[in-house]
């Protein structure tokens, strides 16, 4: 359901059935109104919501390493899908909170630290904890720091969230910058290899593209569930209007933290897997500069549906490898960011919203309103 | 896989068709894959440091072991992971038969352990000076044919004493390049007698100094500045405008041309401030000269003459293809010939003899300078003193340098 909907929805009162399926919660007093024998679960919901097209791509993507060279494989699919994961918090986050908060790389970031130093390194600070002890206890933390960044942050709006996200951001990179005893200080941590499972290597390229792609795939389809779910719903109500959403009984600062701990967890997997895929973890990784990187895939792909994430993350990989090779080397950057600014400027929803215009055009319009989304973030 | 590529670059526009188009070679071409940071803090540096590699590839004719060389160029933004990331482009899509980068301490250490990855393709330094790069666990493909931070400054301990520097404060940014600097004083300075009573450790880019300044004791010596451009710069200002008047004594990166055009009331006190490094602006030898004049012949937009990293990415370029004449461009079985001539490799470059040790790190001439006033009133550094064949241990014995440990925070130590 789309958040124009949602609006309509909420606006007309009773509303169609088939509009307001998806707003039933059962414990919710608003809900108890609704008509119940149309309940579908969310699960079903999102299940039902799977295409051919769908399955295609997705075939696409696991025949992929096959037809690929390794360096295609693994820098440009491995790295997309992981980057894109992180992404994918935060057009969660923004798409659906309407929340855009800068913070999503530094919560990659302590999930990285944390296999670091619970983990394995050659720096004597790293604990030496068994590999999957050190990645959950990782996520632990990450999505504990996220939900402390969320906890700060959600009293705030629109500028002013992106404001204190990219301070708690800035203040963990000189945190990891000038910390000796536990963040290594400017080196960072070295040699943090990705553990061995099976008598496979996970950071080879094949396994480490499947592992990528299985926990991208995992993360793009609890957003699927979660934003037909009670909670996405709310969300999307918290988003367009929160004060009605806090008269209808809504705990809204309670829906927003949540999001920012849901939002969490995914950019940990995916910090986990950048830290795997650069081998080490340095102040670098959670600089001003990748914090905007992650912005910028975000925005790039489109913040409506959770698919623009990787999107982004695609092009954004391919731009960063290979502009270098289109035009004079000290002016690369002048065509990444000539890219991004000419997709942003044409299309307000990134290359989501491009798609949408352009498949639009070939169908009769009727498709048109169904894409698009209220609630710009 | 290429034409996957291709399907890719139809799915993304014309982003990338040149990766497409540019892959038709002969086959009397090789590919040399040349990283530097033409991206972030260094970009300058690494602007420069192409100009270095341009430079030696086009006295060479663009030819080596008789065949025609092709350069394709990477950049990184002086952070480990990008610089993987273009070498591994570099390396497994762009099918490079040598590397040449990176340019700064960090990155090289990355590309190192990265190079164990590709056996059969040979690594060449180019301007990064980080001493773990050969020292700890080194690469049997991973070449260095120029000395590091911490053999830079050798010989400079033993001339602050000779000029009467027994006890000195130390000031130098927080991170792996100044480490190795601090070292390479301290190794012989502390060995000899002398005191570096007190270390402060910056980060880098600090603007302020005042609490720095205001823990400098008032009985030392001298002050031992290892920072970088617009730092120095700072540093100096705050501490003439806090009444400072102690004497200086310099790293490899302290005394440049920014420094030297600082217009403080202190300028005068500049004068004599001794400084090391792997080469120096006024060098008085024809090799020298004649590098700095072809530099100055093929780069109107050039720095005034050849900076630290065009220096470096020259020698680096120049016994890459050195090598390859040697093998006569025979690149067979692993590049393991290639290799061994590299290893056997001596020539003179611009600032004394080039040669590697066993750990293929350089080994070579390390000038200690001292700030003079020419006929003009300009300043420059003027050459008082060359150390000849530096090695990687500092002229310590392995036994030794190895009790010592590489240079960090708190190593060496002698309050």
């Amino acid at each position: 359901m789309s958040a124009a909907q949602w609006r309509r929805a909420m606006n007309s009162g009773a509303g169609r059935s088939s509009t307001l399926r998806t707003v039933a919660i059962p414990t919710e007093p608003a809900a108890r109104a609704a008509e119940p024998p149309r309940l579908l679960p969310p699960v079903v919901a999102a299940l039902r919501g799977i295409r051919p097209h769908h399955l295609i791509v997705l075939a696409a993507l696991i025949i992929y390493p096959l037809v690929a060279s390794p360096f295609f494989t693994f820098q440009i699919g491995g790295q997309a899908l992981a980057l894109g994961l992180i992404a994918l918090s935060l057009s969660f986050l923004g798409g659906q909170g309407g929340m855009v908060s800068l913070a999503q790389q530094s919560v990659a970031g302590v999930a990285g630290y944390m296999v670091a130093i619970f983990g394995t390194s050659i720096d004597p600070i790293s604990l030496h904890w068994p590999w999957w002890l050190a990645v959950v206890a990782a996520l632990l933390i990450a999505t504990l720091f996220a939900t402390f960044v969320g906890w700060l942050s959600v009293r705030t709006e629109g500028i002013y969230t992106i404001m204190i996200t990219l301070a708690i951001g800035v203040a963990f990179y000189y945190l990891t910058l000038q910390n000796y005893s536990l963040f290594a200080g400017h080196r960072g941590f070295n040699q943090v290899h990705a553990p061995t499972v099976f008598d496979t290597n996970l950071r080879d390229a094949v396994p480490f593209y499947y592992l990528a792609l299985a926990c991208a795939v995992a993360g793009y389809g609890f957003i699927q569930y979660l934003i037909r779910a009670p909670f996405g719903i709310a969300l999307q109500g918290v988003r367009d209007n929160p004060r009605r959403m806090r008269a209808l009984g809504y705990n809204v600062t309670g829906h927003r933290v949540a999001a920012y701990s849901v939002a969490g967890l995914l950019a940990a997997v995916g910090g986990v897997l950048m830290v795997w895929y650069n081998n080490q973890i340095s102040p670098e990784s959670t600089g001003l500069g990748a914090m905007i990187d992650i912005l910028v895939i975000a925005v790039l792909g489109g913040l409506s549906r959770p698919i623009g994430a990787f999107l982004g993350a695609i092009v954004f990989v391919l731009l960063q490898n290979f502009a270098i090779d289109l035009i004079a080397r000290e002016r690369f950057n002048l065509v990444i960011g000539g890219v991004f600014l000419a997709i942003v400027l044409f299309s307000p929803d990134g290359l989501l919203g491009l798609w949408t215009r352009f498949s639009s055009r070939l169908s009769t319009g009727g498709a048109q309103g169904k894409l698009r989304r209220g609630g710009a973030a | 896989m290429r034409s996957r590529s291709c399907l890719l670059s139809t799915l993304m526009g014309t982003a990338i068709v040149a990766l497409c188009a540019g892959v038709a070679h002969a086959q009397e071409t090789i590919k040399i894959g040349v990283l530097a940071t033409l991206e972030g803090p260094f970009a300058a540096g690494g602007q420069d440091s192409m100009r270095g590699a341009d430079l030696a590839l086009k006295l060479h004719n663009g030819m080596a072991g008789g065949k025609k060389i092709e350069f394709i160029k990477g950049s990184s933004d002086a952070s480990p992971d990008k610089a993987v990331a273009a070498t591994r482009k570099l390396v497994e899509q762009d099918k490079v038969d040598i590397m040449i980068g990176p340019l700064s301490g960090d990155e090289g250490i990355a590309v190192k352990n990265y190079s164990k990855t590709q056996p059969n393709i040979t690594f060449v330094n180019g301007s990064s000076g980080a001493q773990a790069t050969t020292l700890v666990d080194p690469s049997p493909n991973f070449f260095r044919f120029h000395t590091e931070g911490a053999q830079w400054m050798v010989g400079l301990g033993e001339h602050a004493l000779s000029k009467g520097y027994k006890k000195v404060f130390l000031v130098a940014e927080d991170y792996g390049f100044p480490y190795s600097q601090v070292q390479g004083f301290m190794a012989s300075y502390c060995k000899n007698g002398g005191h570096v009573v007190k270390k402060a450790w910056v980060p880098l880019g600090t603007k302020d100094y005042s609490s720095v300044i205001s823990t400098i004791p008032g009985d030392i010596d001298a002050l031992v500045v290892v920072l970088g451009g617009a730092d120095a710069v700072n540093f100096l200002t705050q501490y003439e405008q806090a009444g400072g008047d102690k004497p200086m004594i310099g790293g490899t990166i302290t005394v440049d041309q920014t420094v030297l055009h600082f217009k403080g009331k202190r300028r005068e006190s500049l004068l004599g401030t001794p400084s090391a490094g792997p080469m120096a602006d006024q060098l008085d030898t024809p090799e020298w000269k004649k590098f700095v004049a072809d530099y100055k012949a093929a780069f109107k937009d050039g720095f005034p003459s050849p900076s630290l990293f065009a220096y470096l990415y020259y020698v680096s370029t120049q016994a890459t293809l050195l090598g390859l004449d040697a093998v006569k461009g025979d690149l067979s079985g692993g590049q393991k010939t290639y290799r061994d001539a590299l290893q056997k490799l001596v020539f003179a470059g611009p600032a004394g003899e080039v040669k590697i040790d066993e750990n293929r790190n350089g080994i070579g001439d390390t000038y200690i300078t001292e700030v003079a006033k020419d006929s003009t009133g300009d300043y420059y550094n003027k050459v008082v003193k060359v150390v000849h064949n530096v090695t990687e241990t500092l002229g310590l014995s392995k036994e030794e340098f190895q009790k010592m440990g590489l240079g960090s925070r708190d190593v060496p130590n002698c309050p």
